[in-house]
């Protein structure tokens, strides 16, 4: 929006006249009702469950609707361990969800393998084949954490064009909405990761959020 | 523990109870001294079965099974040798390496529920690690073993013959390695790290 637009909106708003754009209004309407997907790994489910209780209360966010399908979710928190049996399960999930859909990936073991990363069970991150948009550290995260994630993502669904180059994946045919679900193979997934997505380089049309 | 479980006196109830059947005591240094009994595997399965009937000891639930992974190794041991060098009959110390076989172990911890004892500790080990590796599956005795031997036929390769439902239990079918034995790499599932940030 123009400068002067916006200084116009601001004086007209002085005179108790409220003005928006759709795209605002659009958003507005987005941002504030994220509805996630009931789905939890392992022991950061339990601090997610404890975000959406009353102490810390995720419903202040609009997010207080955990879906139980996901035809109806449009955020994914994979909280916890993704073991190399679940992740083709979990990258079908996603793929079941309509767009427009959002990826966080809580904890240390969702982004990167954690403490396993060593073993011969676990998925080095679920960023190897789905596109996550906010990545939260921690061992498990704290509730705050979460929903600091929460306030990013919805910070960033805010600044979403509904036109132009930049507008999100959910705006363009051209781009995918489901991704490869990986193969069981004889030492370990099949493949290792999906090379469109990953490494996660940042300007990839792939990711719905940069 | 009791002296009715103590490693010896139920090897002898075994050796008389179940003719043929040989049973070695493995000793366990340790202060808890839960000693073990190495069974030959084939009398294990007439082992076990009369562990769990005989009136007395009444091993009627087995608590734990695992696996262990031996490697092969190699032992070396100075011997003297005489030689004769230049006519002279001389004494020289030679190093001499031994390669010893690796096997798989499998361990049962037994316990008495109706005479409230245990535990009762019984390996079996397989020929080797690579092809040999089977063992009698004790499922038939004790059916708290199904899960577990499968999970020591995943993770070790251990192939319990007699098992009802020889499946792998934690890792997918079509997993071709044992990622618990000690040999085993973890794929690297590597990734090039290219220019990310550059």
């Amino acid at each position: 929006m123009a400068d002067d637009l916006k200084e116009l909106k601001i004086e007209l708003s002085k005179n108790g006249i409220f003005t928006t754009t759709l795209e605002e209004l659009y958003n507005w309407g987005r941002k504030n009702s994220v509805w996630p997907l009931t789905f939890g790994l392992a022991c950061c489910a339990i601090e997610m469950i404890a975000t959406t209780m009353a102490r810390y209360d995720l419903a202040r966010f609009g997010a207080e609707v955990f879906r139980p399908s996901p035809r109806q979710a449009d955020l994914i928190i994979v909280s916890g361990t993704v073991t190399k049996k679940m992740a083709p399960q979990v990258v079908r999930l996603y793929n079941q969800m309509p767009e427009p859909k959002y990826v966080i990936a809580m904890g240390a073991c969702a982004i990167s393998g954690g403490p396993f990363r060593d073993g011969y069970n676990v998925l080095k991150g679920i960023d190897r084949y789905i596109p996550v948009d906010v990545h939260i550290p921690g061992c498990p995260p704290r509730p705050e954490a979460l929903i600091h994630a929460f306030m990013t993502l919805q910070k960033k669904i805010e600044e979403q064009a509904l036109a132009g180059e930049n507008r999100p994946r959910h705006l363009r045919a051209d781009l995918p909405s489901e991704f490869e679900v990986p193969e069981f193979g004889e030492h370990g997934l099949e493949p290792p990761a999906n090379p469109e997505l990953f490494p996660a380089l940042p300007g990839n049309p792939l990711k719905v959020l940069q | 523990m009791s002296d009715l479980l103590n490693a010896e006196e139920v090897k002898a109830q075994i050796e008389a109870g179940v003719p043929g059947s040989h049973v070695t005591v493995i000793p366990n240094g340790s202060p808890s001294g839960q000693h073990s009994l190495l069974l030959d595997n084939e009398h294990a399965f007439a082992v076990a079965s009369f562990l769990r009937d005989h009136p007395a000891l009444r091993l009627d639930y087995c608590s734990l099974v695992t696996g262990v992974d031996w490697l092969d190794t190699e032992t070396t041991e100075k011997i003297r040798v005489k030689k004769v060098v230049d006519g002279v009959e001389t004494e020289a110390e030679e190093t001499r390496k031994t390669k010893v076989p690796g096997y798989l172990e499998a361990v049962y911890h037994l316990f008495s529920i109706e005479k409230k004892h245990g535990p009762v500790i019984l390996r079996m080990r397989t020929a080797n690690r690579t092809g040999q590796t089977q063992l009698p599956s004790l499922t038939p005795v004790w059916r708290s073993c199904e899960f577990q031997e499968r999970e020591a036929f995943d993770l070790y390769g251990i192939v319990f013959v007699g098992h009802p439902d020889l499946r792998r239990i934690l890792m997918w079918d079509g997993f071709a390695d044992f990622p618990m034995r000690k040999d085993y790499h973890p794929p690297a599932d590597g990734v090039p790290v290219a220019e990310v940030h550059a």
